[in-house]
């Protein structure tokens, strides 16, 4: 046998800034050491939350002799896309009225994120320039700018976001960069809970975000990570969302219900179109079913179903509403800490971008300099934005996080300057 | 104006197109000879007792969680799942050579594979390398690779329509005139649509040549344990490969052999040269599952490692999984022997000698067409049956059936 490997070439993939912060956390034996990025909604043990009724109704799920283990159709449950749609949407949407929303059962919210720039690739616009560039927040989410390569979408741009010295969005940048962008670019815009900042466009943003967008023909991609985990209620989570299709976009919406149902292993997501006529919809779901056909080929049944059982009983409905209340509460509290921890440490600047904030992420503000201090000095793990995941700040490590935070803005960081 | 206004209505798949007429069909002797999964002889869907008893076991179990998994999957399912493809006492297991990448299904671990051959082999990003399928193949080889990215998808001979076999000649002569480096995608057992497998001394002369040829091996594996109803006997092709030092993927798919069809269990097996070279690949592959479905999904998987790595349910999963092969075996022998009974022209010794879920029965598409329209029996336009849509109870009538369509029509 030929003694060279066919793959002798072929490197080492470098590890994501993720990987590369949990390695290192994992690696530290400092007792005080805390990790603060992760894209789970972690409880106060540090890991991903469980619903409360996720076992029994799972139980209940796996109990039922009827089921079946059968192929799902290659769109997915019809119930549960149909359910996914009116959670984004309301119930009463004059777009599912009119036949013209409709949803595609995916892998979470990157499989959502996949099929829709696939589906943009291949047929937006077909009959004039292919998908022309995508336009993401700066900063972004992870894996949004790599998944929407995979589907060989090669210009990916930034729009101005999250503003430094006010620490938090502002409207006129992003403005200025949609005048700009080339009509028919694609914005990807988080309808609330932005990632991985967690900081909001105000209604009046968002009102002057849509004018601007549909003068100029841009096409709005949203995602919807964890509806219900950013005010607490999932109809004014999907406000701008709504907003939007109220005015008469066309649109996709990634959804994703790993957070807000704690299904993080169960892959459930959706993705939502929104189109001019019913005729479209039928179109472009036949042809998101030729990309699944070879991406997944259908999707996976558990997860699915009990979304589905929960949007669709009151009772249990009630009960997830009230469990994501909780959860949001507790995010609060834990940025309200943080915030009068800094205060009382004597920390120089305001911090009420903290609590200003919403969802599940932070973006602190810190410099890379005083990133590197924290993760060299302090044993606290953030990345180079300087965002966080509140939830990964428990009872036991919030006063080590202030102080070293407090410690990393009042030091002369000399030593950490390039 | 819509941006969509332009986008076509996509063909339907074959297949579903078939399943959904069969539905609409109010006919009461209708059988649908296109399904695609294992039904019972009472035409029902079969979860395997052992997975109701896993099931159970994972949704009692307080000590699990919903959280995600790691990108490249369970690592107790992949290390089993490679392990019962290539055998517990596998050399290059032994080597630590071995991995095991999580898919979604069989589809999945076609994809990534595909997706990373594309980038890593045959000089980077190579799409023009060839990539070759079996003629006739499963529907969705064909796209899967194409739309991976490579440009050069092509057949190579595998059935012969006139003698019903293989076309082993065609077939080695295809492979010796492949570019070197072509990729050739086999079927590990139970080919389909033909049912029919090359021998092991077939196989033999096929690893040679590919070991002459420098070709890759890319087998798609959805059916052991289900062909022959023995799980050795089954993955032979594929260990006989590695016994031979061939670099190689296998696309393994639990969705039959444990019934889990719609929780999209399959692994992709990774054999490589060195251990060195099994990371460096996996770790590439890791960047690809990223964009596609970020992880997978954890109940199937649990399901299967659970099974495999606990001796009383690994027992019982053998016991399940050689009921259905045996059901299968014995509808193929009753199908044959009521034809024959019949005196129904021609010969149907392939019947039985077909090996797996399908048979490929020879029928020509005019007399598909009037098995469908005339007789309400659904088959696929190749002449391809599922024996798992054949019962005791509809036997009779499907032999009657293709007794008249072959006698009324060439």
């Amino acid at each position: 046998m030929a003694a060279l490997s066919s793959f002798a070439d072929t490197p080492t993939a470098q590890p994501s800034e993720e990987d590369r912060l949990s390695l290192a956390f994992l690696k530290d034996r400092s007792t005080e050491k805390a990790l603060l990025w992760c894209t789970e909604y972690l409880n106060e043990e540090g890991h991903g939350s469980l619903l409360p009724m996720t076992r029994k109704v799972m139980l209940q799920i796996y109990s039922d002799p009827t089921l079946t283990l059968d192929y799902l159709p290659t769109l997915g449950l019809p119930e549960f896309t149909r359910s996914a749609t009116e959670l984004a949407l309301g119930r009463d949407s004059p777009a599912i009225r009119e036949n013209r929303a409709g949803g595609v059962q995916t892998l979470g919210g990157t499989g959502a994120i996949r099929l829709g720039a696939e589906l943009l690739q291949r047929w937006y616009n077909v009959g004039g320039a292919r998908c022309g560039p995508v336009y993401l927040s700066s900063p972004s989410g992870g894996s949004v700018a790599a998944t929407l390569q995979g589907a060989g979408i090669s210009d990916i741009r930034s729009y101005r976001y999250w503003d430094p010295d006010k620490k938090g969005f502002s409207v006129a940048p992003l403005l200025e960069d949609l005048e700009v962008a080339p009509e028919q670019s694609v914005i990807v815009l988080y309808a609330s809970a932005h990632c991985p900042t967690g900081a909001e466009p105000s209604q009046s943003d968002w009102k002057q975000i849509a004018e601007v967008m549909m003068r100029r023909r841009l096409f709005p991609f949203f995602l919807l990570p964890s509806q219900g985990l950013c005010w607490g209620d999932p109809a004014q989570d999907a406000w701008s969302l709504r907003y939007f299709v109220s005015l008469g976009f066309e649109l996709l919406c990634a959804q994703s219900f790993s957070t807000n149902f704690g299904l993080y292993s169960d892959r459930v997501g959706s993705l939502l179109l929104v189109l001019k006529h019913s005729s479209l919809l039928l179109a472009v779901q036949s042809q998101a079913a030729s990309v699944v056909h070879t991406l997944w080929s259908r999707p996976p049944g558990g997860g699915a179903r009990l979304v589905t059982m929960v949007l669709n009983n009151p009772a249990l409905l009630a009960e997830w509403k009230e469990g994501l209340r909780v959860m949001v509460e507790r995010g609060m509290l834990i940025r309200e800490k943080l915030k009068e921890r800094l205060r009382m440490l004597g920390i120089p600047e305001f911090w009420d971008h903290v609590t200003q904030q919403r969802g599940l992420y932070c973006c602190t503000g810190l410099t890379e300099e005083q990133v590197q201090f924290l993760v060299m000095t302090c044993h606290v793990y953030l990345p180079a934005s300087g965002c966080v995941n509140v939830t990964a700040i428990s009872g036991r490590t919030l006063d080590h996080v202030a102080e070293s935070i407090y410690l990393a803005v009042t030091s002369d960081l000399q030593e950490y300057r390039h | 104006m819509s941006l969509f206004a332009e986008v076509p209505q996509a063909a339907p798949v074959a297949v579903f197109k078939l399943t959904a007429d069969f539905r609409e069909d109010k006919h009461p002797s209708k059988v649908n000879l296109g399904v695609g999964a294992y039904r019972t002889d009472e035409c029902q869907p079969w979860v395997l007792p052992v997975v109701r008893k896993v099931e159970q076991l994972i949704a009692n179990d307080h000590g699990l969680n919903h959280e995600y998994l790691p990108i490249l999957g369970l690592p107790e399912f992949r290390a089993s799942a490679s392990k019962i493809a290539l055998g517990e006492d596998s050399p290059a297991i032994k080597e630590n050579r071995v991995g095991g990448v999580q898919s979604l299904g069989g589809t999945g671990a076609l994809r990534i594979g595909a997706e990373f051959l594309r980038r890593w082999y045959n000089g980077k990003n190579n799409t023009a390398t060839p990539i070759y399928v079996s003629a006739p193949t499963w529907e969705n080889h064909n796209a899967v690779f194409s739309d991976a990215g490579f440009t050069d998808v092509r057949p190579y001979r595998y059935w012969d329509a006139e003698k019903r076999g293989l076309a082993l000649a065609g077939f080695l002569e295809d492979l010796e005139n492949a570019p070197e480096y072509s990729v050739f995608l086999l079927h590990a057992c139970a080919h389909n649509p033909t049912g029919t497998d090359p021998t092991p001394d077939e196989w033999k002369q096929i690893a040679e040549i590919m070991e002459r040829k420098k070709l890759f091996a890319f087998f798609d594996s959805a059916y052991q344990g289900f062909a022959s109803g023995d799980l050795q006997k089954d993955a032979w092709a594929v260990r006989y490969f590695v016994s031979k030092g061939f670099e190689l993927f296998c696309a393994q798919s639990f969705s039959k052999n444990f019934g889990l069809y719609n929780e999209r269990v399959g692994n992709l097996t990774v054999v490589a040269k060195d251990s060195d070279n099994a990371s460096r690949i996996l770790s590439q592959m890791e960047k690809i599952v990223r964009t596609i479905w970020s992880n997978p999904p954890s109940q199937g998987a649990r399901i299967v490692a659970t099974t495999l790595t606990t001796p009383e349910l690994f027992a019982e999963w053998k016991d399940n999984v050689k009921t259905m092969a045996d059901r299968v075996l014995l509808m193929r022998s009753q199908l044959k022997a009521k034809l024959q009974a019949l005196g129904t022209p021609g010969t149907w010794e392939h019947i039985t000698q077909q090996i797996g879920m399908f048979s490929f029965t020879g029928l020509n598409p005019n007399q598909v067409g009037y098995l469908i329209k005339e007789k309400h029996v659904y088959l696929m336009a190749s002449g391809r049956i599922n024996m798992c849509g054949l019962t005791t109870k509809n036997l009779d009538y499907v032999a009657e059936s293709i007794h008249e369509t072959v006698t009324k029509i060439q």
